[in-house]
């Protein structure tokens, strides 16, 4: 079996990996990596659960083969956002309006909120529905989340600073 | 997952050379990968066309808007040209599926990915059109099964855009390393009985290289009807395209293929639609050969109204569709 390597930027640490090129991002992150806070959910993309980045667009980790990530990628997984401003306040924004109930979907719903937050300006009313459309909550706490991710627009990014 | 051989093309020769022995093509691989995983798809030699850049470009030429076949759901939703020369295909790419989809998800691939019938989907069966005897949605559970088109296998196409396509009469451009072929638009998808084992006419050397939209629609409408607004599958669709050469009515999410209604469309002939009850006669003969089963009565009355919605729309009349 052939492998591929590749040099990823992960939450902003440069990573080299070897794996074969069919290889789901996910298993890459959470097995060799041991970056387990993307989690698995349904693994059919159905869910969103392992939702991550890559460069600025928000990827299904269970259904992109490692090989399609080409080299120089920057990854962005739920372990990376408390590097960031708005990490940290989406992190209190979630906390504030107590959106995580079991908590499975929270690192992939989470992700989805930054990479719209980051975007700039909400353009839509339902902007931030539509964003969170595919990170799908079994304990159904939409409102809540909702609520956070409002609550986190409202306050970014003027009021966004480093807290630690 | 299973192991594979991952090849990555660089060049149409390339991928010329590896569809030539025997690799399965890998677009955007949202479809892909789920067959992979269930065994559907049974191919341990995998090929890769993501690297070939030449198929991501958007071009607007005096005639037509070209569209290359790689690029993706959440490009065609926010691409200045084809919101303004293709507004349908805009607004149906950008409500499709998920923003993680949409990010990977090609044009390509939304056309050609494989029925979601469960049947097909469930290793547990070996369904007719996976080489089986027979079709288990005639006896089985079929609400999500097709209601035009006859059989012998009652799949319906999953592509939401497919239907816009075939309204706008695009033609789907493909390519096999030596030789470039058109397909005019109801010359692309086949229905069951005219191949079961797969959904368009591309031959197994041949892969879409872009999509050519005609810019020639005067008036347009599309509507689709989903049990949940957003990341769900539709259940009836309708894209209503009208040029100087008369309506294009085509059904999504019911048939084998995009299903145009064809005695909607003559009907209609060159009437632009000024009187709303056209519409509902219309839509009324769009449904008329309908051949539900058990389960999917209601979806009879779904695509009537998906097609009198989009003909409101088209004819200037949104609003009336509601009532």
């Amino acid at each position: 079996m052939n492998k591929v390597t590749r040099n990823w930027m992960i939450n902003g640490t440069p990573h080299r990996v070897e794996t074969p090129p069919l290889r789901r991002l996910l298993d890459v992150l959470r097995e060799d990596l041991r970056l387990t806070g993307t989690k698995e959910g349904c693994g059919e993309g159905e869910c969103g659960a392992c939702t991550v980045m890559v460069d600025d667009e928000v990827v299904l980790a269970c259904l992109l083969p490692a090989g399609q990530v080409p080299d120089g990628a920057e990854i962005t997984t739920v372990e990376g956002l408390e590097k960031t401003p708005g990490g940290r306040l989406l992190q209190e924004a979630y906390a504030e309006k107590g959106a995580a109930q079991c908590g499975i979907c929270i690192p992939g719903m989470i992700v989805s909120s930054y990479a719209l937050l980051r975007r700039g300006p909400l353009q839509a009313p339902d902007a931030i529905r539509t964003a969170h459309a595919g990170n799908i909550c079994r304990c159904t706490g939409y409102k809540k989340i909702i609520a956070a991710v409002e609550w986190a627009a409202e306050r970014w990014p003027e009021t966004v600073t480093p807290t630690e | 997952m299973k192991a594979f051989d991952y090849a990555v093309a660089r060049n149409p020769a390339g991928l010329a050379a590896a569809l030539k022995a025997g690799y399965t093509l890998q677009a955007g691989g949202i479809d892909l990968i789920d067959l992979l995983k269930t065994g559907v798809e049974p191919s341990d030699r995998i090929v890769s066309m993501a690297a070939l850049d030449e198929y991501r470009q958007i071009e607007v030429t005096k005639d037509d808007l070209r569209i290359g076949a790689l690029v993706t759901l959440q490009t065609l939703a926010e691409d200045e040209s084809v919101r303004t020369h293709a507004p349908l295909v805009a607004a149906v790419a950008g409500s499709t599926a998920s923003a993680q989809v949409r990010a990977r998800a090609t044009l390509g691939g939304n056309c050609l990915q494989r029925p979601r019938c469960g049947y097909f989907r469930s290793a547990a069966f070996m369904c007719l059109k996976k080489g089986g005897h027979q079709c288990f949605a005639w006896e089985g559970e079929n609400a999500l099964h097709s209601i035009f088109g006859g059989g012998p296998c009652r799949i319906t196409h999953p592509s939401s855009l497919a239907p816009v396509l075939v309204a706008l009469q695009a033609t789907f451009q493909a390519d096999n390393g030596s030789e470039a072929t058109a397909y005019a638009a109801d010359d692309f998808f086949r229905n069951t009985d005219q191949n079961l084992s797969q959904e368009h006419n591309l031959a197994s050397d041949q892969w879409l290289t872009s999509v050519h939209i005609p810019l020639t629609a005067q008036q347009a409408g599309h509507v689709e009807i989903k049990p949940r607004a957003h990341y769900d599958w539709p259940e009836a669709s309708c894209a209503a395209v009208r040029t100087a050469a008369g309506w294009r009515i085509v059904l999504g999410h019911v048939a084998p293929l995009p299903w145009r209604a064809r005695q909607a469309e003559a009907w209609l002939g060159d009437r632009t639609l000024q009187d709303p009850a056209e519409a509902r006669e219309a839509a009324a003969l769009a449904v008329a050969d309908a051949e539900p089963m058990r389960d999917n009565g209601y979806r009879v009355r779904l695509a009537q109204a998906a097609v009198r919605r989009a003909l409101l729309q088209a004819g200037g009349h949104p609003a009336e569709g509601l009532t």
